[in-house]
Order: structure tokens, then sequence, then C-alpha cells
């Protein structure tokens, strides 16, 4: 769809170079008056946007001297204190590690997990599929707030609280029902021919799932990694609640200790430079598959 | 397995019953199994579990509990500090979605339609610069995001100094510690997150629109403004209800924005939510029973709130029933 509009707005630039002069300008003085307001009114959001990083970045090579002196003045000297101090004083390294372990370990769980019960929810006619299904929206549109206290019993009963498992099992959870939601619909509209050539060869219902139909879902899976992925590495509520132990500490639940913390010792830079440690790993993501980020928003919401 | 095959290929989505051989069991009992017992026990049963604790006057560390009914429900509704969370989530589901979207929306046009008024229907040059610098917040955690803006605020952080480049010195202003201000500059962090998101969703809705559609509305003398009210926002109409129901939940939570920006609840529990409420109850306070019933409030609340916006979508665009579903 985008292809093709993209195609005609090149066409049309092309015919109107040909018309009249006299036609476009009486036509363009309003144009003019709407395109330039949009771009000013768009550029100024872009720097709302775009100016509190680089006075993060540049803030995390200040001494906190330095940072209340004067908001855009440049540091004196360009060094990586702060990021020594955040990264091995106050343990941001330990911490990176842990999520990329708790967000590694259940992204893989909930995708494997996500598309197989998707792919049977919406490929074999089971008597209470539809009560799975409606209980899965449920899980989907109550607040976690509501689940908080008893989980961290359930974790503390399966001597989970506190651990890394514990966090990643229970972010499998909550994350499974959109997953299961979004693949759904995916897996029913795959073509069911292919599925029963499988059949036919012989195939297994395993094999027909990991050799035939899962493949073919690619497109689908993708989209949902990232959106996964974001989600939860920017969980917060379940980390604080269920994973008190400062050892196990993931990025967000730290940064939120650190900043409260800051507040009375005020060692500013280091928080500056957490802030970008915090940042830079999501950025890159976001920059690598900024196209496939976008088209699996609107894909994921569009049905 | 011939008369299934083709009992399958007469009605393809019904799908067939078939033999229990080993196979097909252990296929069921892992991929059906597996997902949905972690998903009964992590999400389904401490949900239950929740409503039950909110009837009774559980401390959480002692065995004892005793079924008082809709006690701890009365006392929540007593409870002013509670009420004035209460006021300040409605206020924030209200507000947040409204500004956040009509924000995403002018820009979304712009980016789509905003272009000259003749010929094809399109958008600004240069647009997906603006798109993918909007985005950027969307990615960046919650969490980081209102610590990042606790920094803006205070006294001698970005804000003040941006004023004063302006020639509005506000004499080292507390953003975040005056009753007046909190609320609003809490408001602005979130919609600063969000617009980005939305921005990009209704500018994939519009360009779902056909495009003839637009054309023909060109022809018959509609003008940006027209083309807006009476041609992209009920083509978009679902979106634009499954957003509202979005960031209102959002903004019923609101949790880890408030955790950055003003962990106390702020100044006079001007920006306090029921979340935030809630976690101390729970964890500091350690009344489990009563802090379940605010999760059940707050719960009723989130269901009632989409079923309102659902409603007054219906009401607004009752005669458009043609619309994309």
């Amino acid at each position: 769809m985008s292809t093709e509009t993209r195609a005609a707005v090149t066409i049309d630039r092309k015919s109107r170079a040909k018309t009249p002069r006299t036609r476009t300008t009486k036509e363009t003085a309003g144009d003019k008056w709407v395109g330039g307001v949009s771009h000013v009114v768009l550029a100024i959001w872009s720097i709302i946007v775009i100016l509190p990083m680089v006075w993060t970045f540049v803030g995390s090579f200040k001494t906190t001297k330095e940072i209340f002196a004067s908001p855009f003045g440049l540091p004196a000297n360009w060094s990586f204190e702060n990021y020594v101090n955040a990264w091995v004083k106050n343990s941001f390294g330990q911490m990176f590690l842990n999520t990329i372990i708790v967000v590694g370990g259940s992204l893989v769980l909930v995708m494997i997990l996500g598309a197989m019960c998707a792919y049977v929810l919406a490929r074999f006619s089971l008597p209470g599929s539809r009560v799975i299904y409606y209980l899965m929206l449920a899980g989907l549109t109550f607040p976690v707030f509501l689940a908080i206290v008893p989980l961290f019993f359930i974790l503390q009963g399966m001597g989970l609280l506190n651990t890394l498992p514990g966090l990643i099992l229970t972010y499998v959870g909550f994350a499974l029902p959109f997953t299961v939601f979004f693949l759904f619909s995916f897996f029913k509209s795959l073509p069911y021919e292919i599925q029963e050539a499988a059949y036919v060869d012989g195939a297994s219902e395993w094999r027909t799932f990991f050799t035939v139909m899962l493949p073919m879902a690619k497109p689908g899976m993708a989209a949902i990694a990232i959106m996964n992925f974001l989600g939860l590495w920017n969980q917060f509520l379940l980390p604080i609640s269920l994973n008190t132990n400062q050892d196990n500490y993931v990025l967000s639940q730290g940064m939120a200790s650190f900043a409260s913390a800051a507040g009375y010792q005020v060692d500013f830079g280091a928080l500056f430079a957490a802030v970008i440690i915090t940042i830079v790993p999501v950025l890159i993501v976001y920059v690598l598959f900024q196209r496939q980020l976008q088209g699996s928003v609107s894909q994921g919401t569009s049905k | 397995m011939t008369a299934a095959r083709t009992g399958r290929r007469k009605s393809p989505r019904a799908g067939v019953p078939r033999k229990l051989t080993f196979d097909y069991v252990s296929f069921l009992l892992v991929f059906l199994g597996l997902p949905l017992a972690i998903f009964l026990i992590f999400v389904i049963s401490p949900f239950v579990q929740a409503v039950y604790y909110s009837m009774t006057n559980w401390t959480g560390f002692s065995p004892n509990m005793d079924f008082i009914g809709v006690q701890n429900f009365v006392k929540l509704f007593q409870d002013t500090t509670f009420l004035q969370a209460m006021g300040n989530n409605i206020l924030l589901a209200i507000v947040v979605p409204l500004v956040t979207l009509t924000i995403a929306m002018i820009f979304a046009s712009m980016i789509t339609v905003g272009g000259p008024s003749h010929g094809q229907v399109r958008g600004l040059k240069g647009s997906s610069f603006y798109r993918v610098v909007s985005f950027f917040p969307y990615v960046i955690p919650a969490i980081v995001i209102a610590i990042l803006w606790n920094m803006i605020y205070t006294p001698s952080g970005l804000l003040n100094g941006v004023l004063e480049l302006f020639g509005l010195d506000m004499n080292e202003y507390a953003w975040l510690g005056d009753e007046r201000t909190a609320m609003g500059a809490t408001i602005f962090v979130i919609v600063w997150s969000m617009v980005g998101f939305y921005m990009v969703l209704f500018v994939a809705a519009i360009k779902g629109i056909p495009s003839e559609t637009l054309e023909a509305a060109r022809i018959d003398g509609a003008g940006r403004f027209r083309t807006l009210t009476s041609i992209l926002l009920p083509q978009i109409r679902d979106n634009v209800q499954t957003a509202y129901i979005y960031l209102g939940i959002l903004a019923l939570d609101a949790f880890v924005y408030m955790a950055g920006l003003n962990a106390t609840g702020g100044p006079g529990n001007s920006t306090l939510v029921m979340s935030q409420y809630l976690f101390r109850t729970a964890f500091e306070k350690g009344q489990f029973g009563l802090a379940s019933a605010m999760g059940v409030v707050l719960a009723v609340m989130t269901l009632l709130f989409a079923a309102i916006v659902i409603g007054v979508f219906r009401l607004i665009g009752g005669k458009d029933e043609g619309g994309r579903s």
C-alpha cells in the first residue's frame, strides 16, 4: 500500500512540473503556509524529543558540580569516569547481565510457548478452546496490580521469589496472552492445504509444526518478538515487587533505586551515565530494526 | 483417515476429531498444556486469589485471615487519601488520551495528507524523519523516561535553562515540587513518551484508507480540515477507540511514571495514584487484604473505563456503521 502511494507521488511530481506556472503558484500560496506551519510544528516536537537525549549524553561526561552550574555548559574534559562509576561501583554491569538473561530467557520461552498455544487454538477444534481464548482476553485486560500480592506468595511458595527463573516464568505468563492473540490470527490465515500435505507425507503433529507451519509464520513471529522485547525490557512493577535481592536486580529497577539514592548523595554524573547505559541497547535495536518496528506497530493493532 | 480428510475439505475451519495416538496426545499436552499451566499459575490464579483476599483482613505474614466481606471497600471509600488518588487517576485517564491522541492525529494527518491541496493527495516532504524521531521515546523504558524528566524538571535542570534562554528566569523553580505544576508536568511526560507511537499507528491507518475516497473528497471541494474531520477520523474510528482504551488503561496504572517522577506521591499527594498507594499498603504496611481491595477497585475501574469509551464511540459514530472494521 505504501509503495503504491509513493509511486503515485513521484509520477505526480513529474506531471506537476509540466503544468503551467501560473496555476501552481496560485494554488500553492495556502499550501506553502500550511506546509510551513506543519514543518515548524513537527520540527519543534522533534527538538523536544531530541534535546533531552543530547543533554543527558553531554551531562554523562560532566561532574556533578558542572551539571548544576549550567545546563548547556560542556564538560571541562570528556572523561568516562561517570560510566566507570555506574558500571563498576554501582554494579550496572551485573544488572545489565541480569536483564539480558531475564529478557532473553523469557523472550525465547514466550515465543515458543505462544506460537504453540496459538497454533493449537487456531487450527484444532477442541472442546473448550473458546473458553481458553476468553481466559486469555481476561488476562490481557486485568491490571497486573490486582495480581501482584498473591503472585508474591505464589512465588514464595515455589521457592522462586527473588530468583531470576521466577522472574522469567512470571514475565512469560504475562506476555503470553498478547503473543497468543497476535499469532492466533496469523496461524488462522495460513493455507490448510500445506498442513494436509504434511500429514499425507506422514509427518507427525510435532514435525508438521516445527518444519512446516512455524517457518511460514516467520513474519508474524518477528513482529511480535520485537514488541515483546520492548515490553519485557520495559518491565518494572514485576521486578520491584518480586525480585528484591540486590544481586538479581534488572536494569529498570536498578535505575529506580539508584535514582532515589542519588536524591540524597547527589552523584548526578553517574545517574546521567546510567540513563545512557540503559538507553543505548534499545537505541541500537531501534536504529537497526526501525522499519520493522514501525511496521509491527501498524500490523499489531490493525488486525 | 480418508473419511476424516474429506470431512476437513468440506469445512476446513472446523478441524477434525483425531485419533488419540501418542503423537497427538503428547502434542496437545505440550503445545496447549504447558503454556496454559504457566498462564493459569502465574496470571489467572493470582487474579482469582486477589478477589478473595480483598474480602479478608489478611496482613500477609501471619496465617490469620478472617473473612470480613466488603469492610475493606467501605474503608477505602472513607479514606480521603485513596479518594484523592482515585481522582488523580480519573483525571489522568481523561486528559492523557485526549491530549496524546489529538497531537498524534494532527501530526499523522500533516504527514499523510498535509501536502499541496491539488493533484494527488499526499503528505509533507521529509516526513519520515519526523516519524522516526517522534517514535524514539516509545522504545525507552518508561522508568528511564520518568527519571530523565525528573532531572529535566529539577531547579537547575534543562527546562529552567531553556526558559532562561528565552528570557524567562524561573528563579530555580521546582516543577515537580509545587502542587500547581506537578500534575501538569507529569501529564506532559506521559504524552511526550506516547505521541510518536500513536502517530505511527495513525499514519498506518490513514494509509489504509483507499486513495479514491480522499480524491473524491477533494474533488467535492473538501478542505484540509474538512478532510480530517469528515474522512480521516470516521475512517480510522476503530483505531482511535483502541488507542483511547490502551492509553486510558496506561493512565489508570501510571505507576512507572510516578515511581520515577514523584516516588512519594508529589507535594500534598497531588500526583498520588491508586497503584502507588496499593504498593505502599501492600509492601510497606503489610496490609495485603486492603491492598487487594484496591486492586479490585482498579480492575473494576479499568473495565468500566473500557465500557464507557466503547459506549461513547458508538454514540458518536452510530450512523457510520459502514466503516472499516
